[in-house]
Parts: structure tokens; sequence; C-alpha cells
């Protein structure tokens, strides 16, 4: 066999096929990007602002760290994580509802999902932020019984909490179509090996079924959180003081419109890829067993550039355990 | 050794839609026996496998486990439907092996071995972990306790699925078709643990296309084509001096 590797012949030298058609639409794409940024940047440049003329960016760089702004962002933040708790939780319980050999639960699963991913959220949030104009008083309570709880619509339904039903309640509909498309996903064989060790339906559910969903719903629901950050802008509609509708009072203050959206823009783009960041290791945690050893996350494959001072090499640390061993 | 039959069934029948499957099952399986099951594809071998556990509901005949009706309990001239608890109580008496194995992918090999003892008959950890160790040692994989199935051979992953099995002591194994799935070099490994199984005195019911196995651990031999059974007896006899023209047919392929 060492013969074999000698005679190994020099490697191909040829002259590569030149492509001046990718250099000619590169340049192209790039000259009309530098065009567009170039002059929407100098017009908010010379802006006559608050401030005075030429001052557009001033003002941006003004705003960006005000107390209103980041009151405005702990709401925005709130907001997110509250809806999409009520959604992935409301999500779950749909999911399995329309899965159900009860063809009630499904139903019902199913007319929620049509009737909350049919209409527009907006609609949802000024609908629960103008419940008290119909329903003054909510009283829940078991029938014939003296056990009832009545509360004021008002003080029960504020306008985060209503911004926070119209989004939580919204999502909850797409989020049951995820998770349900991520228990479908989960090969049959799986539930029937769980059934035959004696397990039933709800610890099948629990440690069988959904873990291995996740790895299925965890991209789209990240999605989702990401779109979630910025449809609470649509709270604005029930007068919640989120980032929108703070950069929004400012504005009016002090007509710096176009300034204080920039503002809001840059803080939406610095949470939406803190969350990027978050979901590519959540991923990674509810991928394990289904690749031969993760893949190095960047900061582990900076790192390793930096101490070995060479290039990472293409295979993994937790290199795949060798099959060799099969006959011992 | 009791003499009440471990399995047994009496015309047993099951359709699906406007196609049956089982056309009229009878046979018993006595404590210690190893039935092997052999036939061509879609003959209803694994469906009555599956009967066994009630993963598949019979439509009509009788089908017991250790004296106790498989999916029913009866009261007085009625058939009362077992609750989904009491289904799942019994199936956890008996085991079973999948022709692909069904690992559960996100856990560990001992993960998978110590799953079911904790939470269906809630065993302390300690005390699955101590018998999971066992188990997997006993199939020879005492090494790859920590590994993730899809580390593993088919072969290994197999044995791995049959210490799953054991971990809940059960009283009967079921193994569907388990070497089907796996290049023949890996087969080897696996019946040798169903050798050792059968050894001990483990009471099984194979469905298999290994002649050779069925040979020398069987105790007895059913041959089954379109929903019944078309010859039963000493697995050697049944091999080697087939009664029935369809299982010469058969066997004539097969060996």
């Amino acid at each position: 066999m060492a013969d074999a590797v000698a005679q190994r012949p020099a490697a191909i030298e040829a002259v590569p096929v030149r492509h001046p058609g990718r250099w000619v639409a590169a340049i192209v794409v790039l000259a009309i990007a530098a065009y567009i940024l170039y002059t929407i940047g100098t017009a908010i440049g010379n802006d006559k602002t608050a401030l005075g003329p030429h001052t557009g960016w001033l003002v941006v760089e003004k705003y960006l760290f005000t107390g209103l702004i980041f009151q405005g962002i702990l709401v925005t933040l709130q907001l997110t994580v509250l809806a999409m708790v009520v959604g992935i939780v409301l999500g779950v319980i749909l999911a399995v509802m329309r899965l159900s050999p009860n063809p009630v639960m499904s139903w019902v699963s199913w007319l929620y999902i049509w009737f909350f991913r049919g209409t527009p959220v907006l609609v949802q949030i000024f609908f629960w932020f103008n419940l008290n104009l119909v329903l003054k008083s909510i009283d829940i309570g078991i029938p014939f019984t003296p056990l009832w709880l009545h509360a004021d619509t008002n003080t029960l339904i504020p306008p985060f909490m209503a911004a926070l039903l119209g989004l939580g309640l919204n999502e909850a509909a797409y989020m049951a179509e995820i998770v349900r498309a991520g228990i479908i996903s989960v090969e049959h064989g799986q539930t029937e090996a769980a059934q035959a060790l004696g397990m039933n339906r709800g610890l099948v559910m629990r440690r069988i079924v959904l873990p291995q969903a996740m790895r299925v719903i965890i991209p789209p629901t990240g999605n989702e959180t990401i779109s979630m950050l910025k449809t609470t802008s649509l709270a604005f509609g029930a007068s919640v003081t989120e980032l929108f509708t703070r950069q929004q009072q400012i504005a009016t203050a002090t007509y710096d419109v176009l300034e204080l959206l920039i503002v809001a823009s840059i803080w939406y783009l610095v949470m939406t890829s803190i969350l990027t960041v978050g979901q590519y290791y959540i991923e990674r945690h509810f991928g394990r067993g289904t690749q031969r050893g993760l893949p190095l996350t960047p900061i582990q494959r900076l790192r390793r550039t930096l101490f070995t001072f060479h290039a990472p090499p293409p295979m993994p640390v937790e290199a795949p355990l060798s099959l060799a061993s099969e006959h011992r | 050794m009791s003499d009440t039959p471990m399995v047994k069934a009496e015309a047993v029948h099951k359709s699906f839609g406007r196609l049956e499957v089982l056309r009229g099952i009878d046979l018993e399986v006595s404590p210690g026996e190893v039935m092997c099951m052999i036939g061509p594809s879609g003959s209803g071998k694994s469906t009555f496998l599956r009967c066994i556990n009630h993963l598949e509901k019979i439509d009509c005949g009788r089908l017991s486990v250790d004296g106790e009706l498989v999916g029913y309990r009866e009261g007085g001239d009625k058939l009362y439907e077992l609750r989904d608890r009491e289904v799942c109580r019994k199936r956890s008496e008996i085991g079973m092996v999948f022709q692909r194995f069904n690992l559960f992918p996100h856990m560990t090999a001992l993960e998978n071995v110590i799953e079911a003892p904790m939470r269906v008959k809630k065993e302390s950890r300690a005390v699955a972990v101590e018998r999971a160790r066992k188990l997997l040692e006993r199939v020879g994989l005492a090494d790859k306790v920590d590994v993730y199935p899809n580390q593993l051979s088919g072969g290994q992953q197999q044995r791995v699925a049959i210490a799953r099995a054991l971990a809940m002591e059960p009283k009967l194994m079921l193994f569907d078709e388990p070497t089907s799935a796996l290049d023949p070099e890996l087969v080897g490994d696996v019946l040798d643990v169903m050798r050792g199984l059968a050894e001990d005195g483990m009471t099984m019911v194979v469905v298999t296309h290994e002649m050779g196995f069925a040979r020398e651990a069987g105790d007895s031999l059913v041959f089954m084509d379109g929903g019944v059974i078309v010859e039963s007896g000493k697995p050697r006899d049944v091999l080697a001096n087939p009664q029935q023209e369809r299982t010469r047919s058969f066997l004539s392929k097969v060996l």
C-alpha cells in the first residue's frame, strides 16, 4: 500500500476560470447600497432639529441613552417575555388538545386557532383595551354557590394587560401550530416503545415526545420571539409606554420624527441580535443526541484559534466515538 | 412451573379496515418456552405480537397473558375494557424489542434503561442505575453507558433496547424481527444475548427470519401465512421435515 501512496501524481495546476460578471455585479450592488445610505445619512445629518440646523445625528446620539427610552425598552422586554410565556404555555395546551382523541377538545382548539390567527393582532389589542365599554365588571365563580369573584373590568384589564392579552392570545394560536408540527414530527415508533414499557399518555408526551419535538419547535419559536419583540410596538394602540410609544412621545414634543425612529430601530436591532445569539445556544442544547458530537460555538472556535495560533481543524473537539469496538 | 400458559390465543382475529390480517390464531406459550414465529412478510406475525401487549386491539377471539385477558376484564358474562392505567400496568410486565430499535435518541444508553423503572415503577435512581449498569454489562456494553444512541452501531443499539426491556423485569419478552434491520456482521451479538436469555428461562416470543436461531434456541416454531398458522411443532421437525406444501416452498426460499 505504501507504494501506491508514493506513486501519487502531482496535484493539478490549472489556470482558474475568471468571473468578470461577478465583479461587475458586486460593484453595482455595493454602489447602489452606498448611494442609498449616503443620501439618507446626509439628509438626516443636515436636518434642522430642535437642537438647531444640521444636527440630525446629534439628536440620535442624544436620545439613544435617555431614561425615557430605557423605560420604554424595559416595558418592551416585559411585554415580549410575558406574551411569549402566555403564547407558549397556551400553545402547548392547544396543540395537545388538537391531537386529543376527544373530538370536542380537538374542535375547540381548531376554533381558537382559526379565530385568533384569522384576525389582526391590532384588532385584538383594541378589543381587550375597549372591553370596558360594554362589560363593566367581570364575575367568575362556581354556579349556585356564593363563591363568586367580582372585579371591575378597568382594574382587571389595565392597558398593559390589554396589550398582553392581545399579543399573548394571538401568539398562542401560532405556537399551537408550531408545537403540533413538532409533536407530529416525532416518529411513531418512539411512542410505541414508550407505551410498550408501560408509560401512560402523559408520561409519553412529557418525557419522550415533547423533548424530541423541541428540536423542531425551537427554531420557529425563536423566530416568533424575535417577531414578538417588534410586534409589541402595536401596544402603542393600547397606550402602553413601550419603546415605540416612548420615542413617539419624544418625537411629538421635539418634531425630530425620523431621528427618534432611528433611535428606536437601533434598540430593536440590538435586542433582536441578542435574541438571535440566545436562540443559537438553545438550539444547540436540544440538538444533543442528534449529531455525532456538537459543533463548536463561535466563542469556542475563537478561543481555539487564539490559544493555538492556527485555524481550527474541521473536526469538533467532542469527536465522535469510533464504532471499531463492535467486535471485541 | 405453573400450568397456566404465559400466552394463550384462541381464534384471534384482527382486521385493518377491510384487510384481514389475522384470521383465527390458536396457540399456547408455556412459561419458560421460547417460541419462534416465521413466515413471509404480511403474514400477520408482527401484528399478532403487537396484539399480545395491546399495541393493537383484537377484533374477536380471546387472547390472554398469564391467565389474564389482554385489554379486557371479565365480569359475569360481559367484557369490560381496561382503563389506560391497567393497560399500562400490564404492558410494564411484558418486554418488547422492535425491529427499528426505537431507542430514545435524546437520552444516553443508561438513561434509556432507567427511564421506565424510575417513571413507571417509581424506583429510586440509585436502584435503577445499579440494575441498568448490570444489564448493560450483560449485553456487552458496559463501556457505552453514557453514549447517545446515534453514536452506537445498530447491533449495539438493539442490545441497549434489550437491556431497556429487561430493566422492567418482565415475565415475557416479545421480539419483533430484532435482527432484520442489522448488517449481517452485527446480527451475531444480538442473537448471543437472546440465546443467553433463553437459557436463563425467559419466556420469549420471537418473530424472526433467523432459522439458525429458531433451530438452536427455540422450543417451538410456528409458521404463519395469510393470517393463519400453517404449521407448528418442534423447530427441528418443522425445519427439516415440513408437512405442508406452503411451509416447504417458504423454507426452500429462505434456507
